[in-house]
């Protein structure tokens, strides 16, 4: 799109810039600032430069919650694009059903966090759940509060549940949007299901499949409330992702130096991954418009 | 389309085909059976809390059942006579709503900048925008709460719809622009040439073109507000105590209270499923942000 060069177009953008400078900024500073200093209470700081930073990255304990966070966010990614893509491919097209399957299928986007976190609180507990419950009866030895794996698992199928709508209403999206011409050019071609899927289908969500990723990417990197809720990062340490680590450090000890420069290390990483994939989709965006 | 027959048959096997085919459309298609699979996975652990919500502490822990044998209101009614819960409920709609008029009034004009014009940095500052979006809130909790009780605005609704707005207005802006990249710019060269102002083609002839983005934006704002914790439990401590914090400390004070903690949580359910069944027909495409 051609869009006219005007610079009074900053005056409609101010409004903006102002909230978010108030909102986004100043916090910002006041990390910057605690993460270069050291306190001994009393609002007594003094220079520390980049002790806090080195602390950071040389922290065993960070370490182990960036690696459980990178192996979790893969995972969630690994299961939920395949199984969103599948489930809008599976539904129905228009119509009643259509209707209803939508206002089902976000229900789960719309529950608190931490109620999502409750619900499989209760949900998989062996004495009252009926999750942990069938479990049990089945023979198998399941308890999300001591054993690792199983919290693990618990984590990730609660998020699944959580979230793979998103992606599946995203795809869908991108489904509705291709013409019924070229279903119809690929039936007189015979062209089989998967290759309609191949060449017809996929190259239709890739857009919108990229958003999804995106986001998916960026809330399963920031995820705090819902394990918080479930595991409180327990067993031990065996879900403590980067969030929970962070609030830990920051709310828990208050040790502002180290917390704050943690913060700005766990914002840089998402920042970085973040413009790659923004890089790429105003890519797409703009080839597609041509 | 999973298997189109295009072959002809001869006439005589003509009613085994017709045999075929009515078999074939009372046995489930695999996209029925996935869609089943999917919701009731779904519509499970929700239903789990809804009949938990319906029986007493103790049918909870006394027996297991699938449904509740006495089914009772006892839970919700604890929640909607006592003040200290209902008020929870009162409190996140109250920011919730300010902070979904406050992102989408400020996100208008913006977005409609950035899908029409290009200045100086608009670019980058689309993309710093985004990063808003991106920034993990577990980095704001701490410096929101100085800054907030610096400037007397903590335990107030308004802080906390001003803290939702560091990520609903930068997702507003970006819904907003997606749908106004798909009007015409002719429109409104051709309502400038017809002698209307700026704010009155806006209002008058723009917004109602782009309406079924509003509502999208609207919509999102409001999902990403109401079901946010860290923040508003951070902001909040008496006044503007949101329900999801009321929750999370009612569990851990009066022990574990599970029917009225499971009613409490089947009460959130519904805002979300109020919004979600008005906006039905605009939700596939508000969550590609107006860029299908």
């Amino acid at each position: 799109m051609n869009r006219t060069v005007n610079q009074k177009a900053w005056f409609l953008v101010l409004p903006v810039l102002v909230l978010v400078a108030f909102s986004a900024v100043i916090p910002l500073m006041t990390v910057v600032n605690y993460s270069v200093q050291d306190s001994f209470g009393n609002n007594q700081f003094f220079w520390a430069g980049l002790e806090w930073f080195e602390e950071i990255l040389t922290s065993e304990r960070v370490h182990n919650a960036l690696g459980r966070q990178i192996v979790f966010s893969a995972i969630i990614l690994a299961i939920e694009v395949p199984l969103g893509i599948l489930v809008a491919l599976s539904m129905p097209k228009r119509g009643f059903w259509a209707s209803l399957s939508l206002v089902l299928i976000a229900l789960p986007l719309l529950i608190p966090w931490n109620v999502v976190g409750t619900i499989w609180q209760i949900f998989g507990r062996v004495d009252i759940g009926l999750l942990g419950w069938t479990l049990r009866n089945l023979g198998v030895d399941y308890n999300y509060t001591q054993n690792a794996l199983d919290a693990w698992i618990t984590v990730i199928v609660m998020d699944v549940w959580h979230w793979t709508s998103l992606v599946a209403l995203l795809a869908y999206a991108g489904l509705q949007s291709i013409p019924e011409a070229y279903y119809q050019a690929a039936k007189i071609d015979q062209a089989s299901r998967w290759s309609v899927f191949r060449y017809i289908e996929l190259p239709k969500m890739q857009g919108v499949l990229l958003i999804a990723i995106l986001l998916r990417f960026m809330d399963s990197f920031m995820i705090y409330t819902e394990p918080f809720v479930v595991t409180g990062g327990g067993p031990g340490n065996a879900t403590t992702f980067l969030s929970i680590d962070l609030v830990k450090m920051a709310l828990g000890q208050f040790d502002l130096g180290p917390a704050a420069a943690f913060s700005l290390m766990y914002f840089l990483v998402i920042l970085l991954i973040s413009w790659v994939f923004y890089t790429v989709m105003v890519n797409l965006d703009r080839r597609g418009e041509r | 389309m999973s298997s189109a027959d295009t072959t002809d048959i001869p006439g005589d096997l003509a009613p085994d085909r017709a045999r075929a085919r009515s078999a074939r459309r009372w046995r489930p298609s695999g996209s029925t059976l996935v869609m089943v699979l999917y919701i009731l996975f779904l519509m499970l652990p929700i239903y789990w809390l809804i009949n938990m919500s319906l029986k007493t502490n103790a049918e909870i822990l006394g027996t297991f059942s699938l449904w509740p044998r006495n089914p009772t209101l006892a839970n919700y009614r604890t929640i909607l006579t006592d003040a200290s819960w209902y008020m929870g409920y009162v409190n996140s709609l109250i920011y919730v709503v300010m902070n979904t008029v406050i992102s989408v009034a400020v996100a208008l004009p913006a977005a409609y900048a950035f899908s029409r014009y290009s200045f100086m940095g608009d670019k980058h500052l689309f993309f710093w925008l985004l990063t808003n979006r991106m920034a993990p809130p577990a980095v704001f909790a701490l410096p929101f709460f100085q800054l907030y009780s610096s400037v007397g605005l903590f335990d107030t609704h308004i802080a906390v719809a001003l803290a939702h707005c560091l990520f609903n207005v930068p997702l507003a802006v970006w819904i907003l622009e997606g749908f106004m990249r798909g009007v015409p710019r002719e429109i409104d060269e051709t309502a400038y040439i017809d002698g209307y102002s700026f704010p009155k083609f806006f209002v008058k002839i723009f917004m109602p073109l782009i309406a079924s983005g509003i509502g999208v934006a609207a919509f999102f704002c409001f999902m990403f507000s109401w079901v946010e914790l860290l923040l508003s439990r951070t902001l909040t401590s008496v006044d503007a105590k949101p329900i999801a914090a009321t929750m999370t400390r009612t569990v851990s004070a009066s022990g574990l209270d599970w029917g009225v903690l499971a009613a409490a949580g089947a009460l959130t359910l519904i805002p979300g499923a109020l919004v979600v069944f008005f906006v039905r027909n605009y939700i596939a495409k508000g969550f590609a942000l107006g860029r299908v």
